[in-house]
């Protein structure tokens, strides 16, 4: 991903920026420009979501394309946010094996990928799981 | 001085390489060189974490202690010798995405082990002279050993963050005067382009590391007419387990005084992020009144000294964010090849 | 409207096809094809290619010309249709339409992919660009992802086991050695499906479909000149075609596909045909779980049932309803864009009885169902014999 591709989502990508409808308040993230529902009544305005949600599925990826690579084997969910949309995500520091349909996690700010070792870093959100109370930092 | 921490946070990887693993592999004895070293393992950053994704976290803990707009912060400065560019900072990245952008001043700084307590001066500075109403210090280290040199048992990863801001009720310390010691002493060095430090071996002991640390925390208590009893706890540079219990000893503060801030045991020396981990780590178990030293120390070389009187702030804010103790229990241990893939040490 | 129907078609072997090129590979489907309507390429008045990604694949874009040109048959209308997987089942779809329309009469449908041109990871990362790049492939969601996301979610909703999934895997592998076209040829067991690597948690190797180069084409006429063409017309009754959301985590739900039951309602009802009087099916098996909810989204069971009807044997080439005689796409190979095509292919030898020893018995109605990405496009085919 070039660097105008990337840079362009910069508000979307780190601080998790999707869009409300206006008129029936629906939330969206990744951000849509139309609400699927009310289209042209509905007044899509920033929004901003908290990250937090719970794993609707989950996978772990042992084959993966060469930007992955060195992060192999990885976990992959979806993730449903606590304002309603789903989004797809990496659940960091952890093993398939700790995972389950309907944990909570927090989305936190991690390295995603990069663009060689001379090309720009593609940050991100990846989800991480709520560990239980005073097993912390989560 | 009218300026105080108003939040603070820390953030350590969840990975740890023990120190017996590292010296299994270069043959050494382990216990032999846990006791020389004084550290029992190190945390390490994910496949996925760098300097600034720790800076991020330490910074998102210090705006939840804040309880500020982080749009009100007007600087950020990230204070590291492992910024994951050469050429493009890493403060704007922490500021994007702690949402301090765009109206606000940002920038790297680069003083071995000291940046970041360096940056906890800038803000002071233009909080005092109305420039901004508050200046977010970071002190982030994904550090770099080369594979066997005796950096690789403490070489860590961690930062914490400091929001500096006007005092008032919302703090959670003054801080009373800072003072600095600097000289120009090449103990420790990476040049342009190289993967890893080199240092002057036992060079980076009395003429850098202890003449520095003992010079500023001398010359700050002087400058304040205090002595060790008047400080409820010291916290110090940690670049093993040892160096800062004999600075403290010299200094003549007891081992109870320095026992909170004390992580780099635990964690290993995080750098830019040691000293001020150790302080983020005292005020967890601080009671209002108490009076804190702190002392950073950067290679190349020069200290930090900060005097802090804890405020009321700190009782309702210091479980706003995640603890230092809880960073250091929610632990992975990996093993020495993961070492390798993690940090990217492996060759393709 | 005019009624459709098929009057003969070929394909190229399915596989590693190491000595042949993109051009020799439509070359060949198109004249097999040509052979067996007993035309020649003079009467063709325009083609659909159905074609993913020639440019990830070999470079080359433009492919319309190229295979007009290299056909022989330019002037001859050639247009490239895309959308992902199922870009040979809307190649058909077009080519129905152009004739239904009156605006043609005898026109090719054709699908070409040619996917070893590249090493492997180039073509799995071709693969995962049917996804949303911007939000699904940026985190690393690979193709075969997408599916384990679902049988994890299907897994948790119903029950569905492994080895139910894995039963696929092991009926298609099985169909397959009865298709000389067919890339894979080995029988399969329960136990190698299970045992074969991971490639994304629950998914194992033995049960995603491969990367294959393969091309298949059809001849299309209007019914009522087919018999001109052949004693056997197979007449495409009912066609479907239905959009979803390009990203997985956009749906509402990850246990079937909306886009197949919109697209098999559609195709249904213009065929007046009803799921029970389907008589066999090709269906997106692109994993193990991709059939199980085809065959729940398609009618043929109830949602979540799809691992008991399997487990049953309803679907083997001797069950009630036949699916994947040919050995699908897990067995037959799949050369993404020529796989709506090939589906469409066996269903015409199915109807005309000249399948061989994977002949089912009795098929009178037969289905075709192609699917885009993770489900972002379906298309739905139904033929009768006439």
């Amino acid at each position: 991903m070039h660097v105008p591709r990337f840079w362009r989502e910069i508000p979307n990508r780190y601080t998790l920026v999707g869009t409300r409808c206006g008129h029936c308040n629906k939330v969206f993230f990744p951000p849509r420009a139309i609400c699927p529902r009310c289209r042209r009544v509905g007044q899509l305005e920033p929004f901003r979501l908290s990250g937090r949600g719970r794993i609707h599925s989950f996978t772990t990826v042992y084959s993966g394309p060469r930007d992955f690579k060195d992060q192999l084997p990885y976990v992959l969910a979806i993730v449903e946010l606590e304002e309603g949309p789903r989004v797809m995500a990496q659940v960091t520091d952890c093993n398939g094996e700790e995972v389950k349909i309907g944990d909570e996690v927090e989305m936190v700010f991690r390295r995603i990928k990069e663009e060689g070792e001379e090309g720009i870093i593609h940050y991100g959100f990846k989800a991480r799981l709520v560990r239980k109370a005073g097993a912390g930092g989560s | 001085m009218e300026v105080g921490i108003v939040g603070y946070g820390a953030y350590i990887p969840r990975y740890r390489l023990r120190v017996e693993e590292i010296a299994r592999m270069w043959g050494a004895d382990p216990q032999q060189t846990k006791r020389s070293f004084g550290v029992e393992e190190k945390a390490v950053a994910g496949p996925d974490e760098d300097t600034v994704t720790i800076s991020v976290e330490a910074a998102k803990n210090a705006l939840r202690r804040g309880g500020v707009d982080p749009s009100l912060v007007g600087a950020v400065y990230v204070g590291s010798e492992s910024h994951p560019y050469a050429v493009k900072p890493t403060a704007t990245i922490v500021a994007e995405a702690v949402g301090a952008t765009p109206e606000m001043t940002a920038a790297d700084f680069e003083f071995a082990c000291k940046a970041g307590t360096a940056g906890i001066q800038a803000c002071m500075g233009m909080v005092e002279a109305g420039m901004i109403k508050y200046g977010m210090a970071i002190g982030a280290d994904t550090a770099q050993s080369s594979p066997g040199d005796p950096l690789e048992y403490a070489a860590a990863a961690g930062g914490a963050a400091f929001l500096v801001g006007k005092l008032d009720r919302e703090a959670v310390a003054s801080i009373e005067a800072t003072y600095s010691y600097t000289t120009d002493t090449p103990d420790f060095w990476r040049r342009e382009m190289r993967p890893y430090p080199r240092h002057g071996g036992r060079f980076t002991g009395r003429p850098g590391y202890f003449k520095h640390t003992l010079s500023a925390a001398q010359g700050l208590m002087r400058k304040l007419g205090l002595t060790p009893r008047d400080f409820d706890h010291a916290v110090f540079h940690q670049p093993n387990g040892r160096f800062p219990v004999e600075v403290a000893s010299e200094l003549g503060f007891s081992m109870s005084q320095i026992r909170a801030g004390l992580l780099s045991p635990k964690i290993g020396n995080t750098y830019s992020g040691a000293a001020m981990l150790g302080l983020a780590a005292i005020l967890d178990g601080a009671k209002e009144g108490e009076r804190i030293l702190a002392v950073s120390y950067g290679s190349g070389a020069g200290s930090d000294a900060f005097s802090l009187i804890v405020r009321e702030g700190i009782e309702r804010k210091r479980d706003l964010a995640p603890k230092v103790s809880d960073y250091l229990e929610d632990k992975v241990y990996i093993d020495y090849a993961t070492y390798c893939k993690f940090t990217r040490k492996l060759v393709r | 409207m005019r009624k459709v129907a098929v009057v003969g078609g070929g394909q190229t072997k399915f596989g590693e096809l190491w000595d042949t090129s993109f051009r020799q590979m439509i070359i060949e489907a198109g004249t097999r094809a040509l052979e067996d309507a007993g035309i020649s390429g003079e009467e063709i008045d325009a083609m659909y290619v159905g074609n993913m990604s020639s440019g990830q694949f070999i470079q080359q874009e433009h492919i319309a010309s190229l295979i007009a040109d290299h056909s022989g048959l330019a002037p001859v209308p050639c247009t490239r249709v895309e959308a992902a997987c199922a870009s040979g089942g809307l190649a058909l779809r077009e080519a129905m339409v152009a004739v239904a329309s009156g605006i043609h009469d005898v026109v090719v449908a054709a699908g070409i992919e040619k996917m070893t041109d590249v090493i492997t990871e180039v073509g799995q990362e071709a693969l995962a660009t049917v996804s949303d790049q911007e939000w699904e492939a940026f985190v690393g969601a690979t193709f075969p992802s997408f599916f384990a996301l679902m049988a994890r979610r299907h897994m948790h909703e119903f029950g569905t086991t492994e080895e139910q999934m894995a039963l696929v895997a092991v009926k298609n592998h099985h169909n397959a050695c009865l298709n000389a076209y067919a890339q894979h040829h080995v029988e399969l067991t329960v136990e190698r499906v299970l045992q074969s690597p991971l490639v994304s948690s629950p998914l194992k190797m033995l049960e995603c479909a491969s990367l294959t180069d393969g091309a298949a084409c059809l001849v299309l006429v209007p019914l009522e000149e087919a018999r001109k063409y052949t004693d056997t017309p197979v007449e495409i009754a009912g066609s479907g075609q239905a959009s979803d959301t390009i990203a997985l985590a956009d749906r509402e739900s990850l246990v079937g596909l909306r886009a197949t039951r919109e697209a098999a309602r559609k195709a249904y009802r213009m065929a007046r045909i009803e799921p029970k009087q389907v008589d066999v099916a090709e269906v997106h098996d692109s994993t193990t779980i991709s059939e199980l909810m085809a065959l729940e989204d398609l009618g043929f069971c109830r949602k979540g049932e799809g691992g008991k009807i399997t487990e049953e044997g309803l679907t083997a080439i001797d069950g009630t309803l036949p699916v994947n005689p040919s050995g699908g796409l897990e067995g037959r190979g799949h050369p993404i864009g020529a796989t709506g095509i090939a589906q469409a292919l066996e269903i015409v030898l199915q109807l005309r009885g000249e399948a061989g020893k994977r002949q089912v018995r009795k098929a009178e109605v037969g289905l075709t169902h192609n699917v885009g990405g993770s489900g972002g496009t379906a298309v739905v085919h139904l033929f009768r014999r006439r």
